[in-house]
C-alpha cells in the first residue's frame, strides 16, 4: 500500500505539539490522534490513508467513515488542525466555545485556494496570510475573512425601521437592530443570537446565498464575528459559553413537500405539525480514554456517531490499554422530533408527509407534539448500510433535518390578538389579481354568488355569509375596561327542513381554514368547550380543547342548533359576546379565547315554519341566545311559480352542465378563499366621519320607528352588528375606511333579515322586541289589556272569594269583544297572580287579601 | 449500447426504455402475458423481472432519496463502475465497495405507496382473472418448483437474491443470467430467517380477514397524480432482495451504536415501512394504469377504445336488464318496484360534485326485511353479481369495536385502515336488522356518525389525531333495515312480500337452491359494470319539460314536492337511462322515473297508515 504523501506531516502542528491555546476544553483538544489523510483525497482517490503507527486507529474503511451524502466530499476531522479557519480561533478570554452538533463536525473545513487543483492544504495554509480573497473554504465559495467580516458590518448597521416582530419589542427601531440584541445578551446572558434571514438577504443578497447554500460553513463563521464583535464591546460581560448565532426564516423552502435532493445540506425553512418527540438522547461528543497501564489520559472527539478509539498509548506504548470513562466524557443532549406537514400544506387525497428533526442541546425539549412550527436546519441525507458485514449498501438515504432554529407558529393563538400576517405569504401576482378583482365594481355580488353556487338565490343570506367570513375589525377596549369588542358576525338560519341549510354550513365549513362542523344533537357542553382528560402516557392532566375554541379565529358551524341541550347552548353565552370561554374543571381553570364565528342552522319547532307564529315561537330558543345573534335568516320554501321553475332549472342545470361550463360561471373556491385571507390578514377598515354619521342616523332612525308605537325597537347591540356588517363590507371592497355605501349596505342587509325574523305575525309590523323579550309589544300589550278585564270582572262579581277556573274563562270570553285564548287567559291569571292578586290552585281561583 | 449509456447517465435512455414498456403494454394482448401478483404466489415470480399488480394505495409513505448513479470501487483493481440504482433496493457491487465521495453520484428522490388488493374484491373476481393467468413462462421456473419441495426455505433465499445483471429493465421474456458461483456462495450464507417471526406482520389490510400479497410500489414519476385509495394496475420491477428484510433484523442486534440515526426509529415504524420482503415484496413501478373498473369480464381499456364490445353490449341491454329484473323480482320476495331499484342503485356512482355536494350517488334503504337469515341471503346474491362488496352486520357490537374510520398511527407512522378504506364502485352492504337495543359507546357513535357521512356527502373523515382529513369516495351504501333505518338515505323502499308468511321458510330455501347458471350470472355481471361506466346527459328540451313538469307538480301540491325530490327524481331518471342502456334522458323515461317514485311514495304513506306509530 502507498503511502498518500500529499500531506506532509511536515506543517501538522497538532501532530506532537500541543497547541498554544490557554484553555484544553471544547474543540481545542489535546492533540489528534489521527493524521489528517483525506482532505486531499480528491485528487486521489485512495481509500486511506496509510502512514506509520497511528494510521491503525483511524477508521477502517471509508464507507464506513465518510457517510457523506452526494456532492459534499468528507473531509477528515483533525481536531487540532490549526489550519482550519473555522476553528474557533483564540477563546474568548476563558468563555468556552460551546460544540454545535446541529451544524455537524465539518467546522474544521479547510480552506482552499480556489485557483489551485487540486486542492493542496498546505498551499491553504500557507496562503491564508497573503492570498486574501481567493482563499475559500474547501468545496464552498465562502471565503472566511470577508464572510466574517460582511457579517459583522450587518450587525452593526443593519436597522429595520419597519419591524414589526414581536421579538424585537422594546427596541428602537432606528437603531441597529443586532446591536441592541447583543447588548441584551450581555444583559441576560443567554448567549444565542437569532438572526433572521430576511435581514441578511436584505442588507447583502450574497451573504445571504452563501449562508443558504454553505450554512455548515458560513453558521460558524457567522459566531465566530459575533463573539469577536461581543467581546470587543461587552469585555467583561460573562457568558455560559459563546454565543452562538441561529438563523431563522430562510426563504429557501415552506412546504414539506417541496423538499427535494437539491436541498440536501442547505438551510432550509419548513412549516410543520409535531406529532412524536423522542426521550432525551444523550450524545457523546468527546470519549474520555484513560490508559490502565500508566493512567495517561486522552480525549478523542466522536465522528459522525463513530468513537476511534486509540489502540496504543501514546505515553508508554501499550497496545489495548486505554479504556473508556464514560463520567468524563462529554455528552450532548439530543431529541428526535417527529414533524408531519400541516394540513393546509397538502394537496387534496393524500396523506401528509413526515420528517424526521433532531433538535441539540438547548432546543430539546422547546416543542411539544401538537405544535405549529417552523424550523429552520439543515438538510441531512445519509445512505443506510444493509448490515456492517455485507458492502452491500441498500440504495436509500435516509433524511433529517438539524434543527437549528424552532419558531412555533402558534404560541400566541391563546393570548392576545394575533394576524396570521406570516403564515399565509402571498405571491406578488396572486396579490394583483385579488387587487384587480376588489376594484371591480360589482365584487360584493360576483363573490356572494361564488359562494356555494350550487345552492339556489337565497342571495341575502350569502351576503350575510359572506360578511360574516370578513368579519368586522377588531377593537381593542381593554384600556378602558370594557375588554374586547366582538368583531366577529353570528348568523342563525331557520327555516324549513330540506332548504340546503346544511348544505350551506358544509359550505362555509370547507372554505374557511379554521371551521369546525358539529351538529347540535352530537355536541355535549364539553365538546364544545374543553374538557380535562388525562394523558395516557404522561398521566398528566391535559386540557382538550372543543369545537368552539378549535375555531378561534374561524368560523363555528352548529347544525340543528334547536337540538341542542339547554346546557351545551348556555356555554355560548358567553362565547357569542365575550369572545372567551371560562373553563374551571379538575383543578384547572382558565379563560380561552374563542373568537369565533357561529354560523347556526335551525328547524322549526313543528317541523314546518308557521308563519302565524313569530320567530322565538317557531324555533323555541331563548331569546337571550337570539339577541346575540347579528343576523337571522329565514329560509322559507317560497311557494311561487316563477321560483320554482328558476329552481328547477338551476337543479337540472346542476345534473347535466359539464365542470368546464360550472367554473367558467363562478369564481374558483380557491380565489375566493384567498380573497377572504387576504382581507382578513391585511385591511382593518375604520369608520370615516360620513359614515359614522350615517351609522348614529340610521340607529336614530331605528329607535323612532318603534317609538311612534311605543316600543323600543333597535338596541345598542343592534348599533354594534351594523358597524361589524359595515366594517365587513369595506374589507370586501378592500378598503380602508368605511364609508357611506358601507353603511348603507349593513343597514339594507340587517332590515332584510329583520324583516324575515322579527316581524309580528298579528301585525305585520318589524318588531325587535320579538328578538331581545322573546315577546312582541302587541302580544305584551294584549296580556296587559286581558289582565286588566279579568281583574275588572273579579271586582265586579264582588266578594266570592273563590271561583271556578272554567267559570271564570267562561265569562272573561262573553264579556271580551276580542277572541281570548286559553293561553290568553292563564297569562292574564299569572300576572294577576304576581300581583299578589289571585292565587290559582288547581281548578279554582282563590282571592288574596 | 447499455455500455454506452452508462458512462452517460443523462443520456435520456431510462426515458425511452420506460416508452418502450408503456408502449408494448399498450398492445392488445401484451398486458396479459406479464404474470399478475395478484394471481401467482410470490414464490413462482422471478425476481427482478416484470409482473402487474392491481391494487389500491391504501398509505403513502415518505418520499426517500435515494442513488440514481453511483460508482462503485474494487479494492484490489481500484477500477470504477459506474452503476444506476434506479428501480432497486440495494445497490449491487459484489466485491466492490460504493464510493460515496464520488462526484459522480446523483441522488434522486422516489415516492413509496403502500399498496393492498383491491377490498371486498369477490371470489367470481379473482376466479376468473386467474384463469387467464400467466405462469412466468421460463424454463427456470419448473426446476424451481421441485427444488423448492424439498428444501424450500434455503431455496427461497437464494432465488430472491438479487441477480447479478446490468441490465436495470429485464425484458419481459429474457432469461435472466444466474449469479457466478462466488456470489451464490456468499449469499447462501447470510440466510435471512425472518419467517417465523413476522407471521404475525399485520399487512394492514382495510377489511378484516382478507388474504392476498400487499406491495410497496416504488413510483418514480409523477406521484403527485396518484391519490389515495386510487386503483390501479402497476407495471413493475418485482424485487424481494432479503437483504431488505436483513436490515431490519440486524438493527435490533447490533447496530445501535453503529448508526445513532436508524436506532432512533422505533421498532414499529421499522416494521412497517421495512417489512420482510418475502412478504411485502417491493414493486419498482414502470408504467401505472388506473383501473376504471375491476370486473376482468370487461375489456381493460376504457369504453369509448372499445366500440366494438360497447354496441354489442348496448343492443342487448334491455334484455338483459328485464331478465335481471325478474331475477331480483324473485329474490326480493316477489316484488318487482323493489327490484328495479334495487338494479337503479347497482349501477349508481358519483360522477361528479358540485364543491360539496356529490352528484349520482343513490343510497337505498330497502326497509321490511324478514330474516336476519334472509339478508344474508340477498347479501350473497348481490356478492355474486358485483365485482367488490363488503358486508358490514351492524350489531351493536360491531358499531362498539370494529374500526370504520382510518387512523394515523404516528407510532408506527403508517395510517392503519379501516372499513371504510373502499375502492370506487365497492358495495357496501349494512344489515341494519343485526342491531338490537344497547347503548353506543364513543366509537359507536363516532361510527355512526362516519357512516352518515359517507351516505350525505361520500367522504369519509380520516383521524390524523391532531386534526381529520377528508377524502372523497364513492361507495354504494345499501341499507337493509325492518322499519326506517337509523342512517340517513336518498331513497327508502319498503318491501312488499307476496308471500305469505307461512310459506316464507320455503321460500328463502328456494332462492337459495335457486341459482343461476354462469353464463347468465356473467351477463349480468357485465351489464352492471357497463351501465354504470356509460356517459349520460340532458338534452335543452328536456331540461325545459322537466322543469315544467316540476313546476306543475308544485302547482299540484307544494307541500309534497321539495327540491330534495326533484334532487331524488334526476337522480332516478338518470340511472332509469342507463339500466336501458339510454344515454340521454328521454320523455319515456322521465315519465317512467315519475312513475315510480310516485308508486313508491304512495307505498310509504300506505305502509305509515298500517302502522301509524311509524314517523
Amino acid at each position: 500500500m502507498s503511502s498518500p504523501t500529499s500531506t506532509p506531516g511536515g506543517c501538522k502542528r497538532g501532530r506532537n505539539t500541543n497547541p498554544a491555546t490557554p484553555s484544553s476544553e471544547g474543540p481545542t483538544s489535546p492533540p489528534s490522534q489521527r493524521r489528517r489523510g483525506q482532505d486531499s483525497s480528491t485528487g486521489d482517490l485512495m481509500p486511506m490513508p496509510t502512514s506509520p503507527a497511528t494510521d491503525i486507529l483511524s477508521p477502517a474503511a471509508p464507507q464506513d467513515t465518510s457517510l457523506f451524502s452526494s456532492p459534499r466530499p468528507s473531509v477528515q476531522p483533525n481536531e487540532v488542525d490549526m489550519s482550519s479557519p473555522l476553528m474557533y480561533g483564540t477563546p474568548m478570554r476563558g468563555t468556552p466555545a460551546r460544540q454545535r452538533p446541529d451544524l455537524g463536525s465539518v467546522r474544521k473545513a479547510p480552506q482552499v485556494d480556489l485557483h489551485s487543483e487540486p486542492p493542496s492544504t498546505d498551499g491553504a495554509v500557507a496562503s491564508e496570510s497573503n492570498a486574501g480573497q481567493r482563499l475559500v473554504i474547501w468545496g464552498t465559495d465562502v471565503n472566511v475573512a470577508t464572510c466574517k467580516e460582511k457579517f459583522q458590518r450587518f450587525l452593526q448597521r443593519f436597522i429595520d425601521p419597519t419591524s414589526n416582530e414581536d421579538e424585537n419589542a422594546g427596541l428602537d427601531l432606528n437603531e441597529p437592530l443586532y446591536m441592541q440584541k447583543l447588548e441584551e445578551i450581555s444583559v441576560v446572558g443567554d448567549p444565542v443570537l437569532s438572526v433572521n434571514c430576511l435581514h441578511v438577504q436584505s442588507f447583502d443578497a450574497e451573504l445571504y446565498r452563501q449562508l443558504v447554500c454553505y450554512p455548515q460553513e458560513v453558521i460558524p463563521t457567522f459566531d465566530m464575528a459575533v463573539n469577536e464583535l461581543f467581546f470587543e464591546r461587552f469585555p467583561d460581560s460573562i457568558l455560559e459559553f459563546q454565543i452562538q448565532v441561529r438563523p431563522y426564516n430562510a426563504l429557501k423552502t415552506r412546504n414539506m413537500r417541496s423538499l427535494n435532493p437539491e436541498d440536501i445540506d442547505q438551510l432550509i425553512t419548513i412549516s410543520g405539525m409535531v406529532i412524536r418527540t423522542s426521550q432525551l438522547i444523550p450524545e457523546m461528543q468527546e470519549a474520555f480514554f484513560q490508559c490502565q497501564v500508566c493512567a495517561y489520559s486522552t480525549r478523542v472527539e466522536v465522528d459522525r456517531g463513530r468513537i476511534a478509539e486509540p489502540a496504543v498509548c501514546r505515553h508508554c506504548n501499550t497496545t489495548h490499554s486505554l479504556a473508556l470513562v464514560h463520567n468524563r466524557s462529554v455528552f450532548s443532549d439530543k431529541q428526535m422530533v417527529k414533524i408531519q406537514e400541516s394540513p393546509e400544506d397538502m394537496p387534496a387525497g393524500q396523506t401528509p408527509h413526515t420528517t424526521i428533526v433532531y433538535a441539540h442541546n438547548d432546543l430539546v425539549d422547546k416543542v411539544q407534539p401538537g405544535d405549529r412550527i417552523n424550523i429552520t436546519g439543515i438538510y441531512r441525507a445519509v445512505p443506510m448500510r444493509v448490515s456492517p458485514i455485507q458492502s452491500n449498501v441498500k440504495s436509500v438515504y435516509k433524511t433529517h433535518i438539524d434543527a437549528i432554529h424552532f419558531r412555533k407558529t402558534d404560541e400566541k393563538r391563546l393570548h392576545g390578538v394575533d394576524d396570521d400576517a406570516d403564515q399565509k405569504l402571498f405571491t406578488e401576482d396572486r396579490v394583483q389579481t385579488l387587487k384587480e378583482l376588489a376594484a371591480k365594481p360589482d365584487v360584493y355580488e360576483r363573490l356572494s354568488s361564488a359562494l356555494a353556487p350550487s345552492i339556489y338565490e337565497h342571495e341575502d343570506i350569502k351576503k350575510g355569509i359572506l360578511l360574516q367570513l370578513f368579519g368586522g375589525s377588531r377593537k381593542d377596549f381593554t384600556q378602558t375596561g370594557r375588554g374586547n369588542f366582538r368583531a366577529e358576525v353570528n348568523i342563525l338560519l331557520c327555516g324549513d327542513p330540506g332548504t340546503s341549510k346544511s348544505q350551506l354550513l358544509q359550505y362555509v365549513f370547507n372554505l374557511v381554514p379554521r371551521g369546525q362542523y358539529t351538529s347540535g344533537k352530537g355536541s355535549s357542553a364539553v365538546g364544545l368547550t374543553a374538557y380535562v382528560m388525562k394523558d395516557p402516557e404522561t398521566r398528566q392532566l391535559v386540557l382538550q380543547t372543543g369545537a368552539l375554541v378549535l375555531s378561534d379565529n374561524g368560523i363555528c358551524c352548529i347544525d340543528e342548533f334547536d337540538k341542542m341541550s339547554d346546557s351545551t347552548r348556555s356555554v355560548l353565552h358567553e362565547v357569542m359576546e365575550q369572545q372567551t370561554l371560562s373553563i374551571a374543571k379538575a383543578g384547572i381553570i382558565c379563560q380561552l379565547n374563542a373568537r369565533t364565528a357561529v354560523l347556526a342552522a335551525a328547524n322549526p319547532i313543528e317541523s314546518q315554519w308557521n308563519p302565524k307564529k313569530t320567530t322565538i315561537e317557531n324555533i323555541q330558543l331563548p331569546h337571550t341566545l337570539l339577541s346575540r345573534f347579528d343576523l337571522i335568516f329565514l329560509m322559507l320554501d317560497p311557494q311561487d311559480e316563477a321560483y320554482d321553475r328558476r329552481l328547477a332549472h338551476h337543479l337540472v342545470s346542476l345534473y347535466y352542465q359539464s365542470e368546464e361550463q360550472m367554473e367558467e360561471e363562478f369564481l374558483d373556491m380557491a380565489v375566493l378563499r384567498d380573497y377572504i385571507a387576504y382581507a382578513r390578514t391585511y385591511i382593518n377598515p375604520r369608520l370615516s366621519e360620513e359614515a359614522s354619521q350615517a351609522l348614529i342616523e340610521a340607529y336614530v332612525d331605528m329607535r323612532k320607528i318603534g317609538s311612534g308605537r311605543g316600543m323600543v325597537s333597535a338596541y345598542p347591540r343592534q348599533l354594534e352588528s351594523l358597524i361589524r356588517l359595515a366594517e365587513a363590507h369595506a374589507k370586501v371592497r378592500f378598503s380602508e375606511k368605511v364609508e357611506t355605501i358601507d353603511v348603507e349596505e349593513a343597514k339594507r342587509l340587517h332590515r332584510e333579515a329583520l324583516k324575515q325574523s322579527a316581524t309580528d305575525p298579528r301585525t305585520g309590523f318589524v318588531d325587535i322586541a320579538i328578538l331581545t323579550t322573546g315577546m312582541s309589544a302587541t302580544a305584551r300589550k294584549r296580556k296587559e289589556e286581558a289582565a286588566q278585564a279579568l281583574k275588572k270582572l273579579i271586582q265586579a262579581k264582588g266578594k266570592t272569594p273563590a271561583m271556578k277556573y272554567h267559570q271564570l274563562l267562561d265569562d272573561l270570553r262573553g264579556q271580551s269583544e276580542t277572541a281570548i285564548t286559553k293561553e290568553l287567559f292563564d297569562e292574564a291569571l299569572r300576572a294577576l297572580a304576581d300581583e299578589d292578586y289571585l292565587t290559582v290552585t288547581g281548578k279554582t281561583v282563590r282571592l288574596l287579601a | 449500447m447499455f455500455a454506452a449509456s452508462q458512462s452517460d447517465p443523462n443520456s435520456g435512455w431510462e426515458a425511452k426504455a420506460v416508452e418502450f414498456f408503456k408502449d408494448h403494454l399498450k398492445e392488445k394482448d401484451a398486458p396479459t402475458s406479464v404474470p399478475s401478483l395478484n394471481d401467482v404466489p410470490l414464490h413462482y415470480l422471478k425476481p427482478n423481472s416484470l409482473v402487474k399488480f392491481r391494487c389500491l394505495i391504501q398509505d403513502m409513505f415518505d418520499p426517500e432519496f435515494y442513488m440514481g448513479v453511483y460508482e462503485t470501487v474494487d479494492p484490489a483493481t481500484k477500477a470504477k463502475v459506474l452503476r444506476c440504482g434506479k428501480y432497486k433496493d440495494v445497490t449491487e457491487c459484489g466485491v466492490s465497495r460504493v464510493d460515496f465521495n464520488s462526484r459522480n453520484t446523483v441522488t434522486a428522490e422516489r415516492q413509496t405507496f403502500y399498496c393492498v388488493p383491491i377490498p371486498g374484491e369477490n371470489p367470481w373476481v379473482k376466479e376468473i382473472s386467474s384463469l387467464s393467468r400467466v405462469v412466468p413462462s421460463t424454463s427456470y421456473a419448473p426446476t424451481r418448483q421441485k427444488r423448492s419441495y424439498e428444501e424450500d426455505d434455503e431455496m427461497d433465499d437464494m432465488d430472491t437474491q438479487p441477480q447479478k445483471q446490468r441490465e436495470p429493465h429485464p425484458g419481459m421474456t429474457q432469461n435472466v443470467g444466474h449469479g457466478n458461483g462466488d456470489c451464490k456462495r456468499q449469499e447462501t450464507e447470510a440466510p435471512s430467517s425472518q419467517t417465523a417471526s413476522t407471521s404475525h406482520l399485520d399487512l394492514n389490510f382495510p377489511l378484516p380477514g382478507e388474504k392476498g400479497p400487499s406491495c410497496l410500489v416504488k413510483v418514480y414519476e409523477n406521484w403527485d397524480n396518484f391519490k389515495l385509495n386510487d386503483t390501479l394496475e402497476v407495471y413493475g420491477i418485482l424485487s424481494v432482495s432479503p437483504a431488505l428484510s436483513a436490515l431490519a433484523d440486524e438493527k435490533d442486534a447490533s447496530s445501535s451504536i453503529m448508526d445513532p440515526t436508524e436506532s432512533m426509529e422505533t421498532a414499529e415504524e421499522q416494521r412497517v415501512h421495512c417489512p420482510p420482503a418475502s412478504l411485502v415484496p417491493r414493486l419498482h413501478m414502470l408504467h401505472a394504469r388506473p383501473v376504471s373498473h375491476n370486473n376482468p369480464l370487461l375489456p381493460s381499456a376504457t369504453l369509448e377504445d372499445n366500440s366494438a364490445f360497447l354496441s354489442s353490449t348496448l343492443s342487448e341491454m334491455a334484455s338483459v336488464r328485464a331478465e335481471l329484473l325478474t331475477y331480483f323480482t324473485h329474490i326480493l320476495l316477489g316484488d318487482a318496484l323493489a327490484a328495479e331499484y334495487l338494479i337503479l342503485h347497482l349501477i349508481s356512482n358519483v360522477y361528479s360534485r358540485r364543491d360539496v355536494l356529490p352528484l349520482g350517488k343513490f343510497t337505498l334503504n330497502l326497509s321490511g326485511c324478514p330474516t336476519a337469515s334472509y339478508t344474508e341471503r340477498l347479501y350473497q346474491i348481490i356478492q355474486q353479481l358485483v365485482p367488490s362488496s363488503y358486508y358490514l352486520g351492524m350489531s351493536l357490537q360491531n358499531m362498539n369495536q370494529m374500526r370504520l374510520v382510518p387512523k394515523k398511527d404516528y407510532v408506527a407512522n403508517r395510517l392503519a385502515s379501516g372499513v371504510l378504506q373502499l375502492a370506487r364502485h365497492t358495495s357496501l352492504f349494512l344489515d341494519e336488522i343485526q342491531l338490537e337495543q344497547g347503548q353506543l359507546d364513543t366509537t359507536g357513535v363516532r361510527n355512526v356518525t362516519a357512516l352518515g357521512n359517507l351516505i350525505t356527502w361520500q367522504k369519509v373523515d380520516y383521524d390524523f389525531n391532531y386534526h381529520q382529513m377528508e377524502f372523497p369516495c364513492n361507495i354504494n351504501v345499501l341499507i337493509v333495515s325492518e322499519g326506517r333505518s337509523l342512517l340517513p338515505s336518498d331513497c327508502q323502499i319498503h318491501l312488499q312480500s307476496q308471500v305469505t308468511p307461512a310459506n316464507m321458510e320455503e321460500y328463502l330455501s328456494s332462492i337459495h337452491m335457486h341459482t343461476q347458471t354462469s353464463s347468465q350470472l356473467n351477463k349480468f355481471r357485465i351489464y352492471l359494470s357497463v351501465a354504470r361506466l356509460l356517459d349520460y346527459n340532458i338534452s335543452d328540451e328536456m331540461t325545459k319539460s322537466v322543469e315544467d313538469d316540476f313546476v306543475d307538480m308544485r302547482k299540484d301540491d307544494p307541500q309534497s314536492v321539495s327540491a330534495e325530490d326533484l334532487h331524488r327524481m334526476l337522480v332516478v331518471a338518470r340511472l332509469l337511462s342507463l339500466s336501458l342502456g339510454q344515454t340521454s334522458l328521454s320523455r319515456d323515461s322521465w315519465l317512467r322515473a315519475k312513475h315510480i317514485d310516485m308508486l313508491r311514495r304512495s307505498r310509504m304513506e300506505q305502509h305509515k297508515c298500517v302502522n301509524g306509530n311509524e314517523p
